[in-house]
């Protein structure tokens, strides 16, 4: 399980950084949302990955849940990332119409 | 409390005097009013004092770091906090008539008294970093009133040369007292002063002992730091007479004094202080005869005195201490009381210029007197305080010249700044008051100033005289009790005016006679100096800020280009560096825990989401095309989680999914279809590999190795101390409820940045995408049936997600979700629109409910966030249990639900630019 989680993270690392690459921000957008999920995963599977173990006291065995709360708010504060630099891309095509051609 | 009274008296009096008004003597009484009480203050301490007994106060601050506010008065800060003081009501009434109508005094009053109060707290501290605190303090305070012309160029170059200098020194000073602290383990003063043989053994030592006489010299401008000192004249006299003569300078020589017991007395010490203080001795008396500025000429004068001061420092005998803190003394008085004198000379004639001014005795008759007399003490004529002091140093020079050496020096260079001090002295008095008519001046003919702007210079004149004719009966007590706090006990001495025919007296004639014969005859030093220009300093000094500035850019221009794939590509190339730095520590790859097998769902999944990357990559010009796969990958992420026990995770990211894929097709309204082609380079396709496969065998490595959770408190205490049972949602409103806090504050402000970056433009979309005619039937009749059923599932999650999965963050998604359904699928877009800036609000009063939480545990003085919970019994409902924390994931819930339909409909773009809804 571990060599599959690890080609995900792998793959989606180096699309996100082929992404990143490019110049017009849209893509750079597409790029960050990719690296944001190999990074989100990255620092889930850092709390080990468990089946059937949610971490909810309820007598039965539990995963980690510190990767997991810190997770939870990287997904939000992500999309706040995101939606920002898409409000960057908007003002720059205001700004700069032959910039996002 | 007396020493804090004392202490904070001046600062409240700055803040009473910038309100002081306009009148110029009711801001004068205003503001001596802090000065006065604080002084009766210190004197009520006088006997305790002089008896050899030090007075402590002392108030928790930041225990933590070491740093108290822990005051201390003993015999030293006496006597400097005694010049402080009282300098500074002289300077108070002084400045009152000397600044010129246009000139705000309040600003000057309050200026002065925040410095004076600065200046306080480094003789009053006994930590040597609230020390620091207030050393730091005096900088600032010093450029503020070195700037207080701010509209004169020179003004604003010497403040700013006077600050780049002295808090240089402070950063250096501040690195040695936290050495000092940590060799000794404490950074109170008692225990450091006693500390002395542990200090000076340090292997520190040397490194400290530098880097704090460094903060000292730039302060007391010593050689070769002493160039901001006379650009600082630019500065008002008043501020020159108190900041630049009689106290900002002495006190890197307070600071030899205080840490004296604690660093001197060793070769070291010897070797440089001298050696620093003899230059400076040498070299300000030297530059202060060539001055043709009234002012230059008493500002070097005065680096040469600071110079004298440190020379005896560093010789370290008793007696040369002694001697040190004697002259700290007399120079305070006569050199202060010099400068008003200039001032009152500016004042009246218009001009410093000492080659235009001359024969003024006729007209500033009085003036004269008092300047000739402490200039007469400047130069150590006898029966004046400067000659007490003198011949004590002259002693203390022909004493160590037995320690040979660098020592054999000492008394012939002594004798030769004698000779100049008496010759710049000279020229004070005579080049203003006497050679000739007045004829060359701006203003003529010039008047006796005011009585009471001379009355600070009779004073002080006074006090030459006094302390020069009985030195026991005024100056003694003063010297015993800080002598006792420097070297231990009071030395053997005898401060009478004759001690019959002795070397230090030839040396005392030589300087007068070699003085006045070096005056004669400084015509051809003169012209020998004005064919050798000296470089300006300040040229210097600005050609060398321009050229770090020059060079900073440079670099800066070098690393970034502007363009942005450049930036990303040398991130990302460090990210590789730190992961193939790490990878290469690791003497296999894969650790020693087993692998698990392969399951073929995640199998599927794994494949699903290579190909999905892949096809975002390929499509990413075609814009529209390319969310589809992006959005797969979400989904696959999304199940990752469900498998692997994390429901939060799942449901968020399902829920960020859908707003996300949202918000970038609003965003493409106004984006063209597709990118342009671009060029791709070996970077390309280089980096994002070598990125890739790094970062996969990072995880591989790690996902290998045995893991040790730091979890178990939360797991353990999420029942019994938050009343949760889902632990995610407990640690993020309770245990790591302030990290919440900071991360729905981004939330906000991301909200409000969104919503201030597109605010006013008129956005045009440029594709038909969202465009159609009609709402299609079929959504539009189930949004309508979703809207309530989505809601209340919201506000389901919310209220069992302390328990269960879900809560604030969830159920404000799911909620938003809700909401932007009807966005797209209904016409209730205008309305939503308009209620755009109300869903900031939404977002912000979460916030506030959010901090209110964390304030409320404060009523039950809990710290903050503290949370509490409870059983309640509600009829028909049966038990139901309710945690503050709720309330605070309540905050959380309308901070997501706020932001995301801010970021959404102001996206979607403004509520102006909103026509028929139908046409949209």
């Amino acid at each position: 399980m571990e060599l599959l989680i690890t080609l995900i993270i792998g793959v989606l690392v180096s699309g996100g950084a082929f992404l990143l690459l490019r110049t017009n921000l849209f893509s750079v957008v597409l790029g960050l949302t990719l690296l944001s999920y190999a990074v989100n995963i990255f620092l889930f599977a850092m709390g080990r990955l468990h089946t059937n173990a949610a971490p909810i006291v309820d007598g039965n065995t539990m995963t980690d849940p510190l990767p997991q709360a810190l997770v939870l708010t990287a997904i939000v504060i992500g999309f706040a990332m995101t939606a920002f630099v898409l409000a960057l891309a908007l003002r720059a095509q205001h700004d700069e119409p032959g910039r996002q051609q | 409390m007396q020493l804090l009274g004392m202490l904070l008296l001046p600062f409240a009096g700055a803040a009473l005097a910038a309100i002081s008004g306009s009148d110029r003597t009711r801001c004068a009484l205003i503001t001596a009013f802090a000065p006065v009480i604080a002084l009766a203050l210190l004197m009520r301490q006088r006997i305790n004092v002089f008896a050899g007994n030090v007075v402590y106060e002392s108030l928790h601050w930041l225990p933590q770091a070491g740093l108290d506010i822990s005051l201390r008065l003993d015999g030293l800060a006496f006597l400097f906090a005694t010049l402080i003081l009282a300098i500074g009501l002289l300077v108070i009434v002084y400045a009152r008539y000397y600044l010129a109508e246009k000139d705000s005094l309040p600003k000057l009053y309050s200026l002065l008294l925040l410095f004076m109060g600065a200046m306080l707290g480094i003789v009053l501290s006994n930590n040597i970093l609230l020390m620091l605190v207030f050393w730091e303090l005096t900088s600032l305070t010093s450029f503020l009133l070195v700037g207080y012309w701010q509209h004169r160029t020179e003004a604003r170059h010497g403040a700013r040369m006077a600050l780049i200098v002295t808090a240089s020194g402070g950063l250096a000073l501040l690195a040695g007292l936290l050495l000092l602290g940590n060799s000794v383990g404490s950074f109170e003063l008692d225990v450091i002063l006693l500390s002395g043989e542990i200090i000076r053994s340090s292997p520190h030592y040397p490194l400290l002992l530098s880097l704090i006489l460094l903060g000292a010299f730039s302060k007391s401008a010593q050689f070769p730091l002493h160039f901001w000192l006379p650009h600082a004249m630019a500065a008002p006299t008043p501020v020159s007479s108190y900041l630049h003569s009689a106290t900002m300078v002495k006190a890197g020589i307070f600071l030899l004094a205080r840490l004296h017991p604690a660093l001197a007395g060793t070769e070291l010490w010897f070797d440089i202080v001298t050696t620093i203080g003899m230059l400076t001795l040498l070299y300000g008396a030297v530059m202060a005869l060539l001055q043709n500025d009234l002012k230059g000429l008493l500002a070097f004068s005065t680096i040469s005195h600071l110079g004298l001061i440190t020379l005896l420092f560093g010789i370290g005998t008793p007696l040369a201490t002694l001697a040190a803190l004697f002259h700290i003394v007399n120079h305070a008085i006569f050199k202060a009381s010099l400068f008003m004198a200039a001032g009152i000379i500016d004042h009246e004639t218009g001009t410093r210029d000492l080659r235009r001014l001359r024969g003024l005795r006729r007209y500033l008759p009085h003036t004269g007197v008092l300047a000739m007399v402490t200039a007469a003490a400047m130069a150590g004529v006898p029966l004046l305080n400067g000659f007490l002091s003198k011949e004590m140093f002259f002693a203390e020079a022909i004493q160590i010249r037995d320690a040979g050496g660098l020592a054999n020096l000492i008394p012939v260079i002594a004798t030769i700044a004698g000779v100049f001090s008496v010759a710049y002295s000279l020229r004070f008095i005579h080049d203003v008051f006497f050679n000739g008519e007045a004829d060359d001046l701006p203003k003529f003919p010039p008047h006796e100033p005011p009585r009471y702007m001379k009355l600070p210079v009779e004073i002080l004149a006074l006090l030459c005289l006094a302390v020069g004719v009985f030195p026991a009966y005024t100056v003694a007590p003063f010297l015993n009790a800080a002598a006792i706090s420097v070297v231990g006990q009071v030395p053997n001495y005898s401060l009478a005016l004759w001690h019959g025919f002795n070397l230090p007296l030839a040396m005392s004639c030589i300087a007068l006679g070699g003085g006045a014969v070096l005056y004669a005859a400084r015509a051809p030093i003169f012209r020998w100096h004005d064919r050798h220009r000296t470089i300006s300093s300040m040229r210097v000094f600005e050609f060398g800020l321009i050229a770090l500035f020059n060079s900073a850019r440079k670099i800066i221009n070098a690393l970034d280009n502007c363009s942005l794939p450049r930036f990303v590509a040398i991130a990302l190339l460090a990210t590789i560096i730190v992961e193939i730095f790490a990878l290469a520590q690791l003497p296999q790859l894969l650790g020693p825990i087993a692998i698990n097998p392969i399951d073929i769902t995640l199998v599927i999944g794994a494949l699903i989401a290579a190909v999905a990357t892949a096809f975002t990559v390929r499509w990413h010009r075609t814009r529209l095309l390319s969310l589809l796969p992006l959005g797969v990958i979400g989904l696959v992420v999304t199940l990752l989680f469900a498998r692997f026990s994390a429901p939060d995770l799942a449901l968020t990211q399902l829920a960020v999914e859908f707003v996300t894929l949202l918000l970038m097709l609003f965003a493409l309204r106004y984006l063209p279809a597709t990118a342009t082609l671009e060029n791709i380079c070996w970077r390309d396709a280089i980096i994002p590999l070598v990125l890739g496969t790094s970062t996969a065998c990072i995880t591989l490595a790690i996902l290998t190795q045995p893991y040790q959770s730091i979890a178990h408190y939360f797991t353990e205490h999420a029942v019994s101390d938050g009343g949760g049972h889902n632990v995610v949602n407990v640690i993020l409103v309770d245990f790591r409820g302030f990290d919440t806090l900071g991360e729905i504050s981004v939330l906000l402000i991301a909200a409000v940045g969104i919503g201030a970056m597109l605010h006013g433009i008129a956005l045009q979309p440029i594709t038909t995408l969202l465009r159609s005619q009609k709402s299609p039937l079929l959504l539009a009749t189930l949004a309508s049936v979703l809207l309530p059923l989505a809601l209340l599932i919201a506000v389901h999650l919310l209220v069992r997600g302390h328990n269960l999965p879900g809560g604030g963050f969830v159920a404000g998604l799911v909620a938003a979700v809700a909401l932007l359904l009807q966005f797209i699928a209904r016409d209730e877009r205008a309305t939503l629109l308009r209620l755009s800036n109300a869903w900031q609000g939404l977002a912000a009063i979460g916030v506030l409910i959010a901090i209110a939480t964390g304030v409320g545990s404060f009523v039950f003085t809990r710290p903050f966030l503290t949370s509490s919970f409870g059983h309640w019994h509600i009829p028909l409902f049966g038990d139901i249990e309710l945690a503050t924390a709720m309330l605070f994931d309540l905050g959380v819930f309308f901070v997501v639900l706020g932001a995301m339909l801010r970021v959404l409909t102001q996206m979607f773009g403004p509520s102006e630019s909103l026509g028929a809804p139908r046409n949209l």
